[in-house]
């Protein structure tokens, strides 16, 4: 009753000076409208350059590296006892890229809870034949399948269709850069010579764009049979493991358990991808903080506008105080007055936000590097509604907290013996 | 014997600005239910001083201050405000009318506040209230539209509306003509003869003074006659 009637008074108030405080709730409007269509742009912008890396790289990788023995035959013998050891010209032991027990390993990592996927991968060394000429090229060899399932696999392939490596025995799919080196076509015959002295006429059944050049020059991928060949193995070699979690969190956690556990290299995406990171978090924290700004200064506007109001209305809220209104009472009218423009032109501002940032989202973007993506990249994201609702809430509440407590203290006997 | 509505025990007033100098010198005096009383004396002498002291808005004195009953020294801000709301009828030279509102709905504001009837009713009360000051015709008006007689007259109707204990004034006529004067003072009398309604009334019309039932006049900060 008593909230019904103040918010009565406050909206009185507010009507009866609309032009000010329409100007007031522009410009909360404005800096919501700039506060959500930043964020999401700028949050789209981190999650396509993150995708570019981090949608391709698993969040654990298990491989073996190639490394010295740790510890070396002398080692073994009992005869030097209490002496240290100088070894000189140590090479890497002859143990191989092969993973021991892969079959094993996928099995028990399929059975892992925390565990989305796992793909299998095999990396060989080779030479694209072209003429006279040889090109040095890295041909990974994927289960199709789980690979598109866990790295988007679909994406990268431009031409031709990327279920043929599987549907069509000794296919390729070549990075876009060496096709154009080598100038073949979908459907064309390429000879790879693999460094272990495998010969081998593969079909190019499509083109692989990551939008990283550097790798489109020199990769390609087969499935995981001819890669074997080419790696001249039996038909249970793998050379890594990709494996993607349900929470990329707990990569790093996890990886140095299944190292453990498995008795291989493991590297988790963290580790090999720092730099991303840092890139999010600082264009994340722009937007934050420009966004803010625009609100204190709209803030700011709310304020000398209750200021000026209470100002005018001395007489008003001293007859108010007269008439029985408490302090409490005053204070709540104005604070009222500011919330109002606070929920009126925050609520314009989502809206005008929301069409801006569609708007963007209309913009054609087309880059090379980049197939999947035709226009400026937006996220909608529903925390950024709630994030910038509750701001201009508070923002509004605290510019009209002074004024309104300000108002609250007048004293009617000042105003009314000044008449 | 009659009720005692308001009552003053040994007000003492000091004002510290530029210099301390004692406006009300142990003031006491007492109001009856229906008196409708005058306060004359010189500019200067602490009428509205006093009158500011009486209606709970300033509480910087010492003594005390009797309403209805209730001690009003130490009460908050709030209950003041509450007792104001509730017991006392404000009508002062200005007529302090919110321009943002129509007539009838400045007669109801301190009605709503009160909470004590449905709006209806208390829109109902207030066209009466309205009626008793011959006004209701200028109900859906706002206050701009009204003269200054008129603008008075809606002033005196919203004191009126939760039907206060005491009406209190602080030359409410100070800014009338002769004619207009006449009608305000009209009214009140009505209200204390046919509604039993308690007046206190500062004035400087010694006309208006002589007309009301009983006159307290001050001089320097104490009361002569009363
Ligand atoms: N805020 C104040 N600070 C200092 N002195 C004040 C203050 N208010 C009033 N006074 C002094 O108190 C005395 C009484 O003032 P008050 O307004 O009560 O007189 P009044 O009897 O109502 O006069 P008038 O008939 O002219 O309205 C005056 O001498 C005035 O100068
Ligand atoms: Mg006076």
């Amino acid at each position: 009753m008593n909230f019904k009637l103040l918010y009565e008074i406050s909206v009185s108030l507010l009507l009866a000076r609309w032009k000010q405080t329409l100007v007031a709730a522009i410009g909360v409007t404005f800096s919501i409208t700039m506060f959500i269509a930043l964020l999401s742009f700028m949050t789209g912008l981190n999650d396509l350059l993150d995708g570019l890396i981090l949608n391709r790289t698993p969040h654990i990788r298990l491989y073996n590296e190639l490394k010295p023995n740790e510890t070396q035959p002398i080692q073994s013998s009992n005869t030097n006892a209490g002496t240290y050891h100088f070894i000189q010209s140590i090479k890497p032991s002859n143990k191989g890229l092969q993973i021991q027990g892969a079959g094993a390993i996928i099995q028990s990592l399929q059975a892992d809870p925390r565990v989305l996927g796992v793909a299998p991968k095999i990396v060989c060394q080779g030479f694209y034949q072209v003429g006279s000429t040889d090109l040095t090229g890295v041909i990974n060899g994927i289960d199709v399948v789980e690979e598109n399932r866990l790295f988007k696999f679909r994406d990268y392939v431009v031409d031709g269709n990327f279920l043929d490596l599987k549907n069509t025995p000794n296919s390729i799919i070549l990075g876009k850069g060496a096709a154009e080196t080598m100038l073949v076509q979908v459907g064309d015959m390429v000879q790879i010579t693999s460094t272990k002295g495998v010969k081998l006429q593969l079909k190019v059944v499509g083109f692989f764009r990551s939008g990283l050049q550097d790798i489109d020059k020199v990769q390609s991928f087969t499935s995981l049979k001819t890669a074997q060949k080419l790696a001249n193995e039996g038909n249970n070699y793998l050379s890594d493991i990709q494996i993607k979690l349900h929470d990329i969190l707990q990569a790093p956690f996890v990886s140095k358990e299944y190292k453990k556990l498995y008795g291989v290299d493991a590297i988790d995406i963290q580790t090999a991808n720092s730099q991303f990171e840092t890139g999010s978090k600082v264009r994340t924290i722009i937007s934050f903080t420009v966004g803010i700004t625009l609100l204190i200064v709209a803030g700011f506007g709310i304020y000398n506008i209750l200021n000026m109001m209470i100002y005018e209305k001395m007489d008003s809220i001293a007859i108010l105080k007269a008439s029985g209104f408490s302090g409490k009472d005053v204070k709540s009218v104005f604070i009222g007055i500011a919330v109002s423009i606070g929920i009126f032109g925050g609520g314009l501002g989502l809206l005008a936000g929301f069409g801006l940032s569609s708007l963007i989202d209309q913009i054609p973007f087309e880059t090379a590097s980049l197939p999947t993506i035709k226009t400026y990249p937006i996220n909608y994201n529903i925390n950024f509604y709630i994030i910038g609702g509750i701001f201009s809430i508070i923002t509004t509440y605290f510019a009209g907290y002074f004024p309104a407590r300000k108002a609250s203290k007048i004293d009617p006997v000042i105003i009314i013996r000044g008449k | 014997m009659k009720k005692k509505v308001l009552e003053a025990k040994d007000i003492v007033k000091y004002f510290h600005d530029p210099i301390s100098i004692q406006v009300l010198k142990s003031l006491s005096f007492h109001l009856n239910q229906g008196e409708f009383a005058s306060i004359i004396g010189k500019s200067g002498c602490g009428k509205s001083t006093l009158l500011y002291i009486l209606s709970t808005m300033d509480t910087d004195f010492e003594g005390e201050v009797w309403i209805d009953g209730i001690c009003t020294t130490h009460k908050k801000e709030a209950e003041l405000a509450r007792i104001r709301n509730e017991k006392i009828g404000f009508v002062f030279q200005f007529h302090y009318l919110l321009n943002e509102f129509t007539v009838l709905k400045n007669v109801m504001l301190p009605g709503e506040k009160l909470g004590k009837f449905s709006k209806q009713e208390i829109e109902h009360r207030a066209y009466e209230k309205l009626k008793i000051l011959g006004i209701e015709n200028e109900a859906l008006k706002r206050p701009n539209q009204l003269s200054g007689g008129q603008k008075q007259r809606v002033a005196i109707a919203r004191s009126l509306i939760n039907d206060p204990i005491i009406i209190m004034g602080d030359e409410p006529t100070g800014n009338l003509d002769k004619k207009n004067s006449d009608i305000v003072f009209n009214i009140f009398k009505e209200l204390a003869e046919s509604y039993q309604q308690t007046l206190l009334i500062v004035t400087h019309d010694n006309e208006f003074a002589n007309k009301t039932h009983r006159i307290i006049e001050m001089v320097d900060g104490e009361i002569v006659r009363s």
